[in-house]
């Protein structure tokens, strides 16, 4: 069973002082399946990846990639081994070009990176790569450009583009649609459904549009808590999701809860 | 056009583009070249010298703070480090020739440099820069009370001796043009990490480090080449200047001086090149020409309120607005 799911949580657990934000989370994510979590704010969505990919350090239980326990591991290993997470804040890096972007993740795997004596020219056979990578985002025009410049859509793409660099066999987004107006989107979804294509994909997601389109299955995270599983029928039709959806109540979700209902 | 041909046209020019730069560089450091060269038939030569070796030290500060984004306060333990350990072997064992006793400083700065790193490394901001100055403060303590530093008097009459047992460096003007090549060679050494490989990897850390690891760097490590290399760099500016002034003292490992060198990098520009060595000569002229004058109680003041201007109203430092502009009104 260890070949069909790429990704296994056990039992995992994070307290902070007494208060629990994940609790006995078990998670299985299908070889090439592109599976979203949900769930109100303060769910533990993003502790979730956090611990996933130990920026955080998980209080209990374990973390399976590909059967192998990958729970001791430091976040750069994680990496390496083809887990590679992008941040609810778009994360670049502001004062390079994007071109540079790309190429610093593209280097990662070069094994020049302590070299200091060697011309920074020597990463110029990088450029093709990284122009290809640009492209398959839209950004050609742009790899230039300081990031710091590009527009948030932009630099969204950007980071997506940079953390596909990585070859990653398994994507996390968190949130890759927030703060974004319907056209770029639009375009998101359309990336990410291109970027899926031979990979696993888990997602944080508020907008349920989008869940909708992309995700083959749901998990709903209440405080902390798995609350259910399945595809988007099943969740969605389930009362106890629109329940916790509801009795949100802040403004973030209420847009949300309209998509619930028209989705219905 | 196709798409493949507009790809490759964009790499083009940013071949291009790196081409530019990189001869603007080459002419900006020939400028700087002659000048150095000529520099002591106009000026004092060791007063010269003092400003290389408090540039050399604020271009390895430099390459920390600036470049690696790590705010080190103990940074005068690597320059005392330096002085105090050549100036004791040149001192006591006259069969050592003067380079020999500034590579054994260097090495002595680059294992403590190792140490604060070891130590140091895993703390963010604040707190970096706390352990840095406690880790400073331990080494300086060490130099009050050890015999062989003179305490608060300072090590005396440190030979400047002969260059490879050849050149004598008693004479002024020999001694510049040696320091002179070390500071030019440590110079471009940065330029050279800075733009490398690894340099781009520390940018990277700098500008945004849970993405570094996010990418697969183990940014500690990096982290920990930075610092030791900064380290080292220092120690040798420590040990050249105990050479030049027949002189190690205690002044260099007050965490005054590792303010100091704050100083010299924000006023000049932090993560520029030029940046730390303008600094370090407008600081050190400052120093000189006030403590000379009338105002000469009022030195500390003075550079305070610079220290407070610069950071309130020009915080890319002189270099870093001068590029700024120049980006801004040239393309």
């Amino acid at each position: 069973m260890s070949d069909q799911y790429v990704l296994e949580t056990q039992n995992l657990v994070k307290e902070f002082k007494g208060f629990v934000a994940v609790d006995d989370v078990n998670l299985k994510i299908q070889k090439g399946h592109i599976h979203a979590l949900i769930g109100p704010n303060g769910a533990g969505k993003t502790t979730v990846f956090n611990l996933l990919t130990k920026f955080l350090i998980p209080t209990r239980g374990q973390i399976l990639l590909k059967g192998e326990d990958i729970t001791p591991l430091k976040s750069a290993a994680i990496a390496r081994k083809g887990m590679v997470r992008s941040f609810q804040i778009s994360a670049v890096f502001p004062h390079m070009t994007a071109l540079e972007n790309i190429r610093v993740a593209l280097q990662s795997f070069e094994g020049n990176s302590f070299s200091f004596w060697k011309s920074g020219a020597s990463l110029n056979r990088l450029n093709a790569r990284s122009m290809e990578l640009l492209e398959s985002v839209g950004l050609t025009e742009f790899a230039n450009t300081t990031t710091v410049e590009l527009a948030y859509g932009r630099k969204r793409a950007l980071e997506l583009a940079t953390t596909l660099a990585m070859e990653p066999e398994i994507l996390l987004l968190d949130e890759p649609t927030q703060g974004m107006g319907t056209e770029d989107v639009d375009r998101v979804v359309e990336l990410v459904r291109k970027a899926a294509q031979g990979r696993t994909v888990l997602m944080v997601e508020h907008n349920l549009g989008v869940v909708s389109k992309l995700c083959d299955r749901i998990t709903v995270l209440a405080q902390g808590a798995v609350l259910t599983e399945g595809d988007y029928e099943t969740v969605s039709a389930d009362p106890r999701v629109r329940e916790v959806y509801m009795g949100a109540g802040s403004s973030g979700e209420r847009g949300t809860d309209a998509e619930v209902e028209a989705a219905q | 056009m196709s798409q493949i041909d507009i790809q490759s046209d964009i790499q083009q020019t940013i071949l291009k583009q790196q081409k530019i730069d990189s001869r603007r560089k080459w002419i900006l450091n020939g400028v700087l070249l002659v000048l150095l060269l000529l520099a002591p038939f106009v000026m004092y030569p060791v007063f010269l010298m003092k400003i290389l070796c408090f540039a050399l030290f604020a271009v390895a500060f430099n390459l920390l703070f600036g470049f690696t984004g790590l705010l080190s306060f103990g940074h005068a333990a690597f320059l005392a480090t330096g002085g105090y350990t050549t100036g004791y072997l040149l001192s006591n064992f006259s069969g050592l020739t003067t380079e020999m006793g500034v590579i054994a400083g260097t090495l002595m700065a680059t294992v403590l440099g190792l140490g604060f790193a070891l130590l140091s490394i895993r703390r963010q901001g604040i707190y970096f820069a706390m352990v840095t100055l406690a880790l400073a403060q331990l080494v300086f303590f060490f130099f009050v009370q050890a015999s062989f530093t003179g305490g608060e008097d300072g090590m005396h009459g440190v030979p400047r001796g002969e260059l490879f047992g050849l050149i004598n460096l008693e004479d002024n003007l020999n001694l510049y043009y040696v320091v002179l090549t070390v500071f030019l060679g440590c110079y471009l050494l940065v330029q050279r990490i800075v733009s490398s490989p690894y340099g781009h990897v520390l940018k990277a850390i700098k500008q945004n480090e849970p993405r570094a690891i996010s990418l697969g760097y183990k940014v500690d490590r990096y982290k920990i080449l930075a610092f030791v290399m900064s380290a080292a760099l220092a120690g040798l500016a420590g040990s050249m200047k105990s050479v030049v002034f027949e002189l190690a003292s205690l002044n260099d490992a007050h965490w005054h001086m590792s303010g100091e060198v704050i100083l010299m990098t924000l006023i000049g520009g932090m993560g520029t090149l030029l940046g730390p060595v303008l600094g370090a000569t407008l600081v050190v002229n400052i120093e000189y020409q006030l403590g000379q004058g009338p105002l000469r109680d009022w030195v500390d003041p003075i550079l305070g309120g610079i220290f407070v201007i610069t950071v309130l109203a020009f915080r890319s430092g002189i270099v870093g607005e001068v590029q700024k502009f120049v980006r801004k009104n040239m393309g």
